[in-house]
């Protein structure tokens, strides 16, 4: 956990399947991802809807329930495999080492108890000890650093509005340090205003206590607002991954192009519109490339083989067979 | 809490009390006949033309208790006077005691027989609910469900005959029926209590038998709509302990509807339980309106009628009053 690796990649994702075990067969949510996030960076993850994100940070989190089940990989958190750790050591990296903003910002919070109860219980279940001076103190600092004033700590959540609750999930996400932090579409329930501040805050804190950031949405404005990197989610895989300017200007793969040339207009509204075609069934994926059903560039090959994922360019990565030797090298997951 | 919400509520028990009352005043006098003289020829052809002194006197009481000679709103403020005295007039049954006097030997019974039991009912149902609605309960517990919904399912006085028979033919290890062995003395020595104790057993366990399902089952519900909930997932990301999540994020949330089941059941306590008491012969309020209803004792039913509608808006305004400190929510929409 300590060696030098570690420090620089608190967050290596080798090969991760995650597959949803209903009655007609494995749905397969998330077939083979490999990412590595370095200390401080911040990756976007984007694809329409049901091609695995939100499994993915269920997963990261040890959090999958049945029938979602970890068929193969593993979750380098900071040096250490997540899958070798038994329940009581995952609950103890939660929040310590890994941290999750969740979604519903508007019932992410027990209802029956205060905000300074709901940040230090945490803290309590993770061996913290101080005296209730020093909890006051440390709940009013982090509500400082995400911009809330101090008496929100003796507030019951339905005395917060939305922007205010999210604030506090954040609050609550930084408080042991943690060296990764998971958005899953943490602004979704916001109106657009307040999407930004909140977006803002996230990554303000994340920069103070340098850890690495996932954040799952669909909408490219903030995605670019937000992330460093990006990766473009299809069918359980990741289409193509690299530093967001290369993504918005210079995308690899027929899928991406599809996404970035739907976006109406890079300063007005740029939500995801989707594209022609219907998502692919995970529970009987088609053969070959994933996406040859609905690719506008599909060759024979595309129907016959899985693209390997190719190196193009620095940081750069993409799965398609467009792209040969000449253009990058086959990096072997 | 503020004055203005303790006020409206207080307003809502005061207008309970109004409406029941004024109701248990109007309906025995929108009868054509005269309810008094109507019941005193029944009992007159019931009775075979005994005990006639007694039912003259009764007649005159009820004339003088009811002034159906005075003006109507004078009937009515009497009525009322009367009714805060907890007056109720005397019984046909039990004649001529007081329908008060009748109603407070049955009520200690009662509150402690359907009182105590109601709470245990509750209290272990909920438990067990709040176990089975948790995802991660054992499967050693998971095999309650069906044995709770088979209890409830079997009617109430079948699983009454049942106990009986096992308890007092099969396996006479207990007594069959009353409230103490009328040999006894009524002084609190040790002796007395575990007699009471004993007659006690078979009523409590046929109510909590019974009722146990309906708590457990509610409780289920209630968790399995609360682990959906997303603060639960939240919790869960926070890495709380088990322990935590289940008391203080699932099981505190599942629990405040069943606190106002709770007081509303225990609102109706005060009605006994008819069906128990009658069975194991326990002299309590239920037994004592299966009397006044099979020998069409008016008044002692209305005196009973009352005490139930009194305790139920009372329990309702004690729920009002506290449920603001168990969630803080309604605090919030009332201000
Ligand atoms: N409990 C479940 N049982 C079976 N299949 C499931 C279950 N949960 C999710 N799936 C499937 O897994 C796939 C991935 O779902 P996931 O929620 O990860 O998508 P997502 O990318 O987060 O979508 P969205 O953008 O709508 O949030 C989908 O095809 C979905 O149908
Ligand atoms: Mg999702």
């Amino acid at each position: 956990m300590t060696t030098a690796t570690a420090v620089q990649t608190p967050l290596a994702v080798k090969d991760l399947k995650v597959y949803y075990h209903t009655r007609r067969g494995p749905v397969k949510a998330v077939d083979g991802v490999s990412f590595e996030l370095a200390r401080g960076e911040r990756l976007g993850l984007v694809g329409e809807s049901g091609s695995g994100k939100s499994t993915i940070a269920l997963a990261l989190m040890m959090a999958h329930k049945e029938p979602a089940r970890i068929e193969a990989g593993s979750i380098l958190l900071n040096g250490s495999n997540l899958l070798d750790d038994n329940d009581e050591q995952v609950r103890l990296r939660r929040l310590s080492e890994i941290a999750m903003v969740p979604q519903g910002a508007l019932n992410s919070l027990n209802p029956v108890m205060r905000i300074r109860d709901q940040v230090i219980d945490g803290l309590k279940d993770h061996n913290v000890r101080m005296s209730d001076g020093e909890f006051s103190q440390r709940v009013a600092e982090l509500l400082d650093s995400v911009g809330l004033d101090r008496d929100v700590a003796s507030r019951f959540p339905h005395e917060l509005s939305g922007g205010m609750k999210q604030r506090v999930a954040i609050a609550i996400a930084i408080s042991m340090n943690p060296s990764v932090i998971i958005a899953d579409e943490p602004t979704s329930a916001l109106d657009v205003v307040v999407q930004k501040q909140v977006v803002q805050t996230l990554r303000e804190v994340q920069e103070r206590i340098g850890a690495a950031a996932i954040m799952i949405g669909h909408d490219m404005g903030l995605m670019a607002q937000f992330a460093s990197r990006i990766g473009i989610m299809y069918g359980g895989k990741i289409a193509e991954i690299g530093p967001v300017s290369d993504i918005f200007n210079n995308p690899k793969h027929p899928y991406t192009r599809l996404l970035i040339s739907s976006l109406p207009d890079t300063r007005s509204k740029r939500r995801l519109e989707g594209i022609p075609g219907l998502p692919p069934s995970l529970l009987r994926p088609p053969p070959g490339c994933i996406f040859h059903t609905r690719c506008p560039e599909a060759m024979e090959i595309c129907s016959q083989e899985i693209p390997p994922t190719r190196e193009l360019d620095a940081n750069r990565y993409a799965a398609c067979h467009l792209y040969g030797d000449d253009d990058g090298k086959v990096v072997e997951l | 809490m503020t004055v203005d919400y303790v006020l409206k509520r207080l307003g809502m028990f005061v207008l309970i009390i109004f409406v029941a009352g004024t109701l248990n005043f109007a309906i025995p006098r929108l009868r054509p006949t005269n309810p008094v003289e109507e019941r005193m020829n029944q009992l007159l052809q019931q009775a075979g033309g005994v005990h006639i002194a007694n039912v003259e006197q009764m007649i005159e009481r009820y004339e003088e208790r009811f002034g159906l000679k005075n003006p109507l709103w004078l009937q009515y403020v009497n009525y009322w006077i009367a009714l805060s005295r907890l007056d109720f007039g005397q019984s046909i049954a039990y004649f001529p005691a007081d329908v008060t006097k009748e109603v407070r030997r049955a009520m200690p019974w009662t509150l402690g027989l359907v009182g105590v039991t109601t709470v245990m009912a509750a209290v272990i149902g909920s438990f067990f609910g709040a176990w089975l609605g948790w995802t991660r309960t054992p499967l050693a517990i998971s095999f309650v469900v069906p044995l709770l919904l088979i209890v409830t399912a079997v009617p109430f006085y079948l699983l009454g005959l049942l106990m009986l028979w096992a308890f007092t033919v099969f396996w006479p290890i207990l007594p069959g029926g009353g409230a103490h062995d009328p040999l006894l003395a009524p002084t609190f020595d040790l002796r007395t209590i575990i007699d009471i104790v004993e007659h006690a057993i078979l009523p409590a366990g046929a109510i909590i038998l019974s009722s146990i399902g309906f708590w457990g089952l509610g409780m289920r519900g209630m968790m399995v709509t609360t682990m959906g909930d997303d603060f639960i997932k939240l919790a869960e990301f926070k890495g709380l302990k088990e322990r935590r999540i289940f008391v203080r994020y699932a099981v505190r949330n599942a629990l405040l509807p069943q606190v106002t089941g709770l007081a509303i059941n225990l609102g109706f306590v005060v009605s006994g339980s008819v069906l128990v008491e009658v069975l194991f012969a326990y002299p309590g309020i239920g037994n004592l309106l299966y009397t006044a209803i099979t020998s069409n004792d008016y008044f002692l039913i209305q005196g009973v009628l009352m005490y139930v509608i009194f305790a139920v808006g009372l329990m309702l305004f004690i729920v009002d009053m506290i449920y603001p400190l168990i969630d803080p929510r309604i605090r919030y929409r009332s201000a």
